[in-house]
């Protein structure tokens, strides 16, 4: 789960990473009055967005007064940010965060991340700071140092300095970077994160260890044990099929073709788009809808696929192991009667009991086109596709 | 022989008095897994399908001489539990439960190298299908009747789209040695790696089949292995060609953020270590056919 800046900061700062003064706003009128209260000479006006990039596209504005900072923040609101991180639909800016500028001397990158090489939390840090960490492994990659962290005793004092000297941090500030370091670990670990970067960590001219910008990710499976976390979740920054699915207990990412997938399993539900993608066709969407492939769950999955409009075919594909390929024909019957779905739909059933399912779907009298290899399910969803494209074009200029 | 699990293997499911634990109990026992315990703590003294519930793990194998687990318990309790069975001297888990907290297996693997490397348990999963050696035994919550017996060794991550590789393998006749799934979690208890090199020691496997997917460094990792180390020949089929950057499918680790994590790097890296590659996931069976 991500959040915004402005909650990565509170809760960085809450461990002891040091933050610049700065004000959340839900209007340009708040936003002017909190840079006020804050003092200060000039401000930055932050777009609050799930995604990097934003100063690149416009997200991230520098000002002197109140009217700058109000014309910023007007530009922003309601609107959609696209950044390279956002995909072309964008994000939605409906919060600002107003920050007061500090002179900035050096800029460093920080990251921590679950490793899965080391199978530890690792640290990742440049002296290249104000770059993509991306960018900065393809162009100054010896600029990065890397130091995973012992789960038995956490991170040690020395690793700390270790990083801080190797960035070339001056001695006087040696301290601070260890401070950062440390709060930034403690944040991770006590709070079951994913992902915790500052980009840029700021060195200021008046000789502070400032997080300037920074990002949270925290682990799905753990919200259970950090109700504080999970409340800072923002509905309006996810793709709203997407979080439908989740509340359902379905795994659902919408992508741009247009033949529907409804299939049992992670894995299974890529080879499936796969599979799509080289008979000619393009998925509209990854569906995993889990073990239990009850009816009232292939419904809710047909419901989900359908709300996508540029469904054009949905494809079923279901390996039942446990549950018998006939109990699922019955789900997929029972759910076409129940969801309204007026384009093509292609079952392919596999596994135990798989001629009684077929007997079911054929029995039942509803248009199903049938298959029994994943290939041909596949190579039958694009011409249905196809043909129903065609067919539609008929009754137009008919 | 097998890999980690045949007919002598004494199981205990871990949770056994759950839903789920208790259906499966039921399928291992009757595809000939010899079941000899189950453990849920304050539940001592029960029988589930006549198999007797310990309190504690230690209680078990002190009493049935067990060495394999399943792990079925819900993800809040999962880590301890494994924990618990390596501390008994468990020398095989699997551990189904999905939804286990990536912190949690940090924990877990840390703690497992306490042991001895002669007494140190090996763990697969979480959040797999778990392990069948076919005719022989079944550690999981696969339909067993899918596999045949035989000399294909098949670790994958995916449960059913390794069912799917097993069915077209039965389709053509042939058989598998041991299949073991190592999960969809970014942080596992082995690797592909792992499995390899257990393949390759095991004269009863004489083909490996590798299914891969998105994300991680462990195909990467196989595939500098298999060059080094496997003599056998190696399928793979990687699933996820089309899917985006930085989105998860589904699996907690099926995420591309690093070079050498989209599909076709990993098909690419191991084309290039000499494992055959499967086209498309409807070629696995053909493919594998085709080395043997």
């Amino acid at each position: 789960m991500d959040i915004h800046e402005y909650q990565a900061k509170e809760v960085l700062s809450n461990f002891g990473v040091e933050i610049p003064a700065g004000a959340l706003a839900y209007s340009p009128e708040q936003a002017a009055y909190r840079a006020r209260e804050m003092g200060g000479e000039k401000w930055i006006v932050k777009a609050q967005i799930h995604a990097g990039g934003r100063g690149k596209a416009g997200g991230v504005k520098l000002c002197a007064d109140d009217q700058e900072i109000q014309a910023a923040c007007e530009a922003m609101f309601g609107r959609k940010l696209v950044t390279h991180q956002t995909g072309p639909e964008g994000k939605g800016i409906y919060r600002v965060y107003v920050e007061a500028a500090v002179p900035i001397d050096r800029e460093i990158y920080l990251g921590f991340v679950l490793d899965r090489t080391s199978q530890r939390i690792m640290i990742v840090a440049s002296a290249e700071g104000g770059m993509e960490i991306e960018d900065i492994s393809a162009e100054k990659p010896d600029s990065i140092v890397r130091s995973t962290v012992e789960p038995a005793v956490g991170l040690r004092d020395f690793q700390a300095r270790e990083i801080a000297f190797k960035l070339g941090i001056e001695p006087g500030l040696t301290q601070s970077m260890v401070r950062t370091l440390q709060g930034c670990y403690r944040a991770f670990r006590d709070l079951d994160a994913t992902m915790v970067e500052i980009n840029p960590l700021v060195i200021t001219g008046d000789n502070r260890v400032l997080a300037l910008d920074a990002k949270m990710t925290f682990d799905g499976n753990a919200l259970f044990r950090h109700p504080q976390i999970s409340e800072l979740r923002d509905k309006s920054q996810e793709d709203p099929r997407e979080s439908r699915a989740a509340d359902r207990g379905l795994s659902y990412v919408g992508l741009d073709g247009n033949i529907g997938c409804i299939v049992n399993g992670a894995g299974l539900a890529m080879a499936t788009m796969d599979t799509i993608k080289l008979a000619g066709g393009e998925p509209a969407n990854f569906l995993d809808i889990g073990g239990g492939a009850t009816p009232e769950r292939v419904a809710k999955a047909f419901r989900l696929v359908m709300s996508d409009k540029n469904v054009q075919a949905v494809l079923v594909n279901i390996f039942a192991g446990i549950n018998r390929c006939d109990w699922v024909a019955e789900g997929v019957v029972q759910a076409l009667k129940e969801v309204q779905v007026d384009v093509p739909v292609i079952v392919r059933l596999a596994g135990t009991n798989v001629e009684e399912g077929q007997k079911i779907l054929a029995k039942s009298g509803l248009p199903i086109i049938r298959a029994t290899t994943l290939m041909e399910a596949a190579e039958r969803s694009v011409s249905a596709w196809k043909s129903d494209n065609s067919l539609n074009l008929k009754v137009i200029s008919s | 022989m097998s890999i980690y699990l045949n007919r002598d293997t004494r199981v205990i499911v871990q949770g056994i008095t759950g839903r789920m634990a208790q259906f499966h109990t039921k399928d291992m026992l009757a595809y000939g897994t010899n079941v000899v315990g189950g453990v849920v703590p304050g539940k001592g003294g029960e029988t589930v399908h006549g198999v007797p519930v310990f309190d504690t793990v230690k209680e078990a194998v002190e009493a049935t001489q067990a060495d394999a687990s399943l792990v079925f318990v819900p993800p809040p309790f999962a880590a301890d539990s494994i924990m618990e069975a390596a501390d008994a001297g468990i020398r095989y888990c699997v551990c189904i439960t999905d939804g286990i907290p990536a912190q949690d297996m940090i924990q877990v693997k840390r703690y497992m190298m306490r042991y001895p490397k002669e007494c140190r348990m090996v763990l697969t999963g979480p959040n797999c299908a778990g392990t069948i050696s076919p005719g022989k035994a079944m550690l999981g919550i696969m339909p067993g009747h899918i596999f045949l017996p035989g000399h294909v060794g098949i670790v994958g991550r995916s449960g059913t789209l390794g069912y799917e590789a097993a069915a077209q393998l039965k389709e053509r006749g042939i058989g598998v040695s041991t299949s073991v799934g190592i999960g969809g979690d970014p942080i596992n208890g082995s690797s592909f790696r792992d499995i390899l090199e257990q393949f390759e020691n095991d004269d009863d496997t004489h083909v490996i089949a590798m299914i891969g997917e998105i994300g991680g460094p462990q195909e990467a990792e196989a595939a500098a292995y298999i060059q080094d180390h496997v003599s056998k020949p190696v399928v793979a089929y990687v699933a996820g060609l089309t899917a985006p950057k930085g989105r998860t499918m589904g699996h907690a680790g099926a995420i591309i953020s690093a070079f050498g994590e989209s599909a076709s790097e990993k098909v690419e890296i191991l084309s290039g270590a000499g494992v055959t590659v499967a086209e498309n996931p409807a070629v696995i069976g053909e493919t594998i056919a085709s080395v043997m």
